[in-house]
């Protein structure tokens, strides 16, 4: 019989050890002559059961086993060949029970539909899964207004967090007169907790290329750039082969499909700042400067990059287009809602059983995508809030999990959709903690151009980390709420527009907590180290002087075989006491 | 001193002229390098024409341009949502007690590593994870540390 294995190596298949079972696989194959076709893959998005190997016969019928550890390979393709079957770790098949088929029932796959079954360094397997062809048919049948229409009427809109309608924002950059215009893909995923752009790119490459250049068709451009975070290294490398294949069957460059139309596209390395994901700080940097905003209007469709009319899409908005234009505008519409067509990628983390990649219709509630599609929590610790939209979003609780995923249901609730990242949080986070944290993150990202923005921000840190410490005051809150105020009023960009979002929602939904914080000064989910105390019970301490020994700053005291004691006016509450303790007498609260 | 001057020189060519190309350039000055010291700013600004505090301003700008040595491995800990509420900070307080670097200190005394916090690496589901060089960690607890560390020498 032959069969084909299939080893998914992107970013996250390789951290957990693809890369070494790819090897094994070769080498068995080869040491034993077994006749199998070895491929490489992108990530189908079960990240959580990585390192993922597939399995698949002449007959299609496919069976994806997971958490694949090199010892094992030899028995997993014995098994196969002689049709023993094995459903441990079968985490998809269409053959057999695989423990998340469900999973995969639950999601439609438009955005992420080659991702993981593709090999991403071949476009011959792109173009067997249809790619180019809207590319093709476009440049045949469609005048560039009939391109935009197609996209008005689908209603897209942009998936990097604002939700703009993608073809509004085409004919804005068509209808502007120029010499030269430019397209630009927006691939600076900086939002912390998200990796949809990441995992697009890796395992797709082309088909956000297609994209671009049925974009760059229809608002009259002959030029774009990939501006891609230097974070990325496997991405920049699938994009780099990804362009120069198109080149060379001639999607790329003069007279593309023996046209009229010519197109050339460069990639755009980052070099670490947050900010360059604004559109307009992301142009500056193009141009080589300090990526910082620049004042709107003049609009990038009428003044952009080098002041030529310029369109920006994020990338998982021009990996939409194909789909669109193959399928038309009304089959998209029959998935997601009225205001919010199609579906969405959301990059599941956190305290979830499933962590990975998924694609859902736009308008399903948040509960089905955490539970059904997600697997619910992965210990048994009860679910506490989901933090949507990065360092831009919010913390929605419990309560909301009925909310359902567009954009107008997510920014009702103060949160915003952003690009997709859903940090999922269970009782032991600690929602002061959380709103720290983004504020940290958004405080040094913060370009300084705006006063508020700069300062303001510094403030706030400044106050929750006092709290934080339990030295907080309740008029911290409305100090708080009111800096916060000020700051999306005196910010010119995205940035500063939306840094106050994580302290305002965890304000409004988790108000208790900081209450627990400033006036019991208790950190009620244990995070907050200084808030933290550290006893011994002296039931259970032998006096093996261990904690005596390893205390950095001598608080702790007793005599040999004796209870000891720590002092807690010295104790700096490190936790090594805590670590190094083999009795269990240490106890935290 | 500059080591690769010659090599600097080919870079320089290469993007001299060309509209936007001081980020580039300073990245594969840097990858030659390994940071950009103040002698080779003023070196790419002579030949270039390009004012130095233009390229003191982008280079200070972007968290990937470094103005001190760098250690022969970068390891890298990410800091981004998933990895913070899976315990980064004890991660980063493992690397930091196995290297014994104190205080702000980045770089191991013997040149062997430089310790760097990054916003995310985008490997979320498998939290808490780091970067060496170009090898990515996933699913750490700070007892896996000292092995990893380990490979690198």
């Amino acid at each position: 019989m032959s069969f084909t294995i299939k080893v998914g190596l992107a970013s996250c298949g390789l951290a957990a050890g693809a890369g070494d079972v790819y090897h094994s696989i070769e080498k068995y194959l080869k040491e034993n002559k077994i006749k199998a076709e070895l491929k490489k893959t992108a990530c189908i998005g079960m990240c959580f059961a990585e390192p993922l190997v597939e399995f698949i016969n002449e007959h299609n019928e496919s069976i994806t086993y997971g958490y694949v550890e090199t010892e094992q390979i030899g028995d997993l393709i014995e098994s196969y060949r002689n049709d023993k079957l094995s459903t441990e770790n079968c985490i998809l098949s269409n053959k057999i029970d695989g423990s998340e088929n469900e999973n995969l029932k639950n999601q439609k796959r438009i955005v992420l539909r080659n991702c993981g079954i593709i090999d991403p360094e071949s476009i011959d397997d792109f173009l067997e899964n249809g790619g180019y062809q809207a590319l093709q048919k476009v440049l045949k049948e469609y005048k560039q207004e009939d391109v935009i229409s197609v996209i008005k009427a689908s209603g897209l809109r942009g998936r990097g967090g604002a939700g703009f309608p993608t073809g509004m924002k085409w004919d804005f950059a068509y209808k502007a007169q120029s010499d030269k215009k430019y397209i630009i893909c927006n691939a600076d995923e900086g939002d912390p907790g998200a990796f949809m752009d990441r995992s697009v790119l890796e395992g797709d490459p082309h088909n956000v290329i297609e994209g671009m250049i049925i974009g760059a068709y229809a608002i009259g451009a002959d030029e774009g750039y990939i501006y891609c975070r230097a974070e990325y290294p496997l991405a920049i490398k699938h994009l780099k082969k990804a362009i120069q294949d198109a080149t060379e069957k001639g999607f790329i460059g003069k007279n593309i499909l023996e046209t009229d139309f010519s197109f050339d596209l460069h990639i755009k390395e980052g070099a670490g700042a947050f900010v360059c994901g604004e559109e307009t700080a992301l142009m500056a940097s193009i141009e080589g400067e300090r990526g910082m905003p620049r004042i709107r209007p003049p609009f990038p469709a009428q003044s952009g990059l080098w002041g030529k009319p310029t369109n920006i899409n994020n990338v998982e908005t021009f990996a939409n287009i194909s789909w669109i234009i193959n399928n038309g505008a009304e089959e998209y519409r029959k998935y997601g809602t009225e205001k919010s067509p199609g579906t969405k990628v959301f990059a599941l983390a956190g305290k979830i059983k499933n962590s990975g990649l998924i694609e859902v219709p736009m308008g399903t509630p948040l509960r089905k995508v955490i539970y059904d599609v997600g697997g619910g929590m992965k210990t048994e610790k009860p679910f506490k809030g989901v933090q949507l939209g990065g360092p831009s979003g919010g913390c929605i609780p419990k309560e909301l999990l009925d909310t359902v995923v567009d954009y107008d249901s997510i920014n009702k609730t103060g949160a915003i959709m952003g690009s997709g990242g859903m940090v999922v949080m269970d009782e032991s986070t600690c929602m002061v903690d959380v709103a720290h944290f983004f504020l940290d993150f958004t405080q040094k990202e913060s370009c300084g151009k705006c006063t508020f923005c700069r300062i303001g921000t510094k403030r706030m840190l400044e106050i929750l980390t006092r709290i934080t410490e339990g030295k907080g005051k309740m008029e911290d809150l409305d100090t708080l709420e009111e800096l916060a105020k000020n700051i999306i009023k005196g910010s010119l960009c995205g940035l500063g527009q939306t840094a106050p979002n994580p302290v305002l929602t965890t304000l409004r939904y988790f108000k208790e907590e900081y209450k627990a914080h400033i006036l019991d000064h208790t950190c009620p989910a244990g995070v907050c180290t200084s808030l933290q105390k550290y006893e011994i019970d002296p039931e259970k301490c032998t006096g093996c002087t261990l904690c005596t020994k390893k205390c950095p700053v001598n608080a702790i005291s007793g005599n040999v075989r004796e209870p000891h004691v720590i002092d807690q006016e010295k104790c700096i509450k490190c936790g090594v006491c805590f670590d190094v303790c083999r009795f269990d007498a240490v106890k935290k609260s | 001193m500059m080591k690769n001057k010659k090599e600097i020189d080919q870079v320089i060519n290469k993007f001299n002229g060309k509209n936007g190309a001081l980020i580039p350039l300073l990245q594969e000055v840097q990858a030659l390098e390994s940071y950009l010291s103040k002698e080779t700013m003023r070196y790419i600004s002579e030949k270039t024409g390009i004012k130095i505090a233009q390229i003191y301003g982008v280079a200070t700008f972007y968290t990937m341009f470094r103005l001190k040595p760098q250690g022969k491995h970068i390891i890298r800990v990410c800091q981004g949502t998933a990895c913070h509420v899976s315990g980064a900070n004890q991660i980063l307080k493992e690397i930091r007690d196995e290297l014994k670097l104190d205080g702000e200190e980045d770089t191991t005394k013997d040149g062997r590593f430089t310790l760097m916090e990054v916003a995310c690496l985008g490997c979320c589901s498998l939290a808490p994870v780091i970067m060496v060089n170009d090898e990515t960690h996933g699913k750490l607890t700070p007892e896996k540390i000292p092995n990893i560390l380990k490979k690198y020498d």
